[in-house]
């Protein structure tokens, strides 16, 4: 580790023009200097920047390090702790309380029980794109409703619910609209929660939600747990399924690659959400002083994860800004470690598995209908990352 | 020479899977989606996904025991 002390600026800083997939260069440069950084929030509160992988990896494994939403030292005001039932932003006991009654939900032996009701909707998607081609945008005809579609299920939200709800998380997801609108569609997709626990208390049908209301979670609970399998397991994996996409079709040959050799599937998911690691950075606060990489993170201080830098260490992956199917990605930071590891990442790798497959399969000479620089980015600001559209073309049979 | 054993503790087992998709024939999960051991000497040819897995769980719930590399 070099002597000095590297400051990073506040973030967000852009990516650099032409490499769209990398991590702002600042970020990239603090990384040279060593594993990390200091740091100051953008809310003007002094703390760390880990880029690392190691160093990352230890602090999410280590309950010194808490992920309390009312601990977090970012802003000069005191932040409120998380609502009832939403438990990424909770340290345990509360956590496991809310975290525990999930896991037999979303174990992989359930998730692979779904595979086929996941080909089924994907095969949907990809007739209704095929039909109305030979261009699309990717983001609306495939990657936004196959998540939408799974969850839904899982939720157990009616057929006939289904157009409103997606208008809604549409809304409060997108990070498109303004902030009135914001505030209502979230307002919004509160009271839809709201009403669908209730009717599942009353009727229960054949979903999670409707098995969760079988144990001493409240309606309160139960509504904020519903809207974080929403806010964590949707917008992330829509933005896999069309970041991907987009980087499988800047790199010509391992889109070819991916097309050719079927068993190259569950690697290249893996890669993909290494290289792309679209839940960028997340936050821990130390609970008491801790040394880490030889410094000393008081207690109090928040300190900035970058897993999407940390997934690009050279030191754990070689040559790590090459999109490489065929590497062993395995132990990317892409789903976090630790105890808030993602509960849903099972699931979202059956969706992303059959997806990919079913894409290249269905269209093998898939390409950007624009110029590749062309492609509408989300800022940087934005939790989750990605396009805002992809249009494509392909050769129609 | 005695073969490697494996622990798995389901008090710190977050139910992430890891294992379970990482070694199939080593771990499994119960209806509660905690972590199941079905082979706690796992036989030679899947002793280095059983490894694999012990190296990624995310709650180190797991532990390898190797005698021949000096553990206890
Ligand atoms: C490719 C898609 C996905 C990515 C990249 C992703 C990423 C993540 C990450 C990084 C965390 C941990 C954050 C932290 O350590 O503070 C997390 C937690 C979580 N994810 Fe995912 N996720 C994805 C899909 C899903 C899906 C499909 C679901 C559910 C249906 C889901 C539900 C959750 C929940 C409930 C948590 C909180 C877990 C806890 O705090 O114990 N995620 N996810
Ligand atoms: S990898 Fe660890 S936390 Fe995940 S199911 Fe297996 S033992 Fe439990």
């Amino acid at each position: 580790m070099s002597a000095s002390l590297h400051t990073v600026p506040s973030l967000p800083a852009e990516r650099r023009p032409g490499c769209p997939f990398d991590p702002p260069a600042e970020l990239l440069e603090a990384q040279q200097h060593g594993p990390i950084s200091r740091y100051t929030h953008p809310g003007g509160k002094p703390g760390w920047m880990i880029t690392g992988y190691d160093l990352v990896r230890s602090v999410l494994a280590d309950p010194r390090f808490s992920s309390r939403k009312d601990l977090l030292n970012v802003v000069d005001f005191e932040l409120p702790p998380a609502p009832p039932g939403e438990f990424l932003l909770m340290d345990d006991p509360e956590h496991s309380r809310y975290r525990k009654p999930l896991v037999g939900r979303f174990t992989v032996r359930r998730m692979r029980m779904l595979t086929e009701r996941i080909e089924q909707i994907t095969a949907e998607c990809l007739d209704a794109m095929e039909a109305a081609g030979p261009s699309a945008d990717l983001v609306a005809a495939f990657a936004k409703p196959i998540p939408t579609i799974v969850i839904c299920e899982i939720l157990g939200v009616p057929y006939e619910d289904r157009a409103s709800f997606q208008e809604q998380i549409d809304a409060f997801m997108g990070g498109e609209v303004s902030d009135e609108e914001l505030i209502a569609a979230y307002t919004a997709t509160q009271e839809y929660l709201a009403r669908l626990v209730a009717a599942k208390r009353a009727n229960p049908t054949d979903d999670v939600l409707s098995e969760l209301t079988d144990s001493d979670l409240t309606d309160e609970e139960l509504k904020g747990i519903s809207l974080i399998l929403l806010a964590a397991g949707f917008d992330t994996t829509a933005n896999m399924l069309s970041l991907g996409t987009y980087a499988l079709l800047r790199n010509p040959d391992q889109f070819a690659a991916l097309r050719d050799d079927p068993a190259l599937t569950d690697g290249a998911v893996e890669e993909l959400l290494r290289y792309l690691s679209v839940a960028k950075t997340f936050h821990r606060t130390a609970l008491e002083d801790v040394e880490l990489g030889g410094r000393t993170i008081e207690a109090g201080t928040t300190v900035v994860l970058s897993f999407h830098t940390a997934n690009r260490d050279a030191g754990r992956f070689a040559d790590p800004h090459a999109l490489d199917l065929g590497r062993q990605a395995g132990g990317h930071l892409a789903f976090s470690h630790g105890i808030h590891q993602c509960l849903g990442q099972q699931l979202a790798r059956v969706e992303m598995r059959v997806a990919f497959r079913a894409l290249v399969d269905r269209f093998p000479t898939l390409r950007l209908a624009v110029p590749a620089e062309e492609v509408a980015l989300r800022p940087e600001s934005a939790d989750i990352f990605g396009v805002k559209s992809l249009p494509v073309t392909w050769d129609a049979k | 020479m005695t073969a490697p054993r494996l622990t798995a503790d389901r008090d710190r087992c977050i139910g992430a899977g890891m294992c379970a998709m990482t070694a199939p024939e080593v771990f499994d999960q119960d209806d509660d989606g905690l972590v199941l051991l079905l082979h706690p000497e796992p036989p030679a040819d899947h002793r280095t996904a059983a490894r694999l897995a012990v190296g990624l769980c995310p709650s180190a719930a797991l532990a390898l025991h190797d005698p021949a590399a000096g553990d206890p």
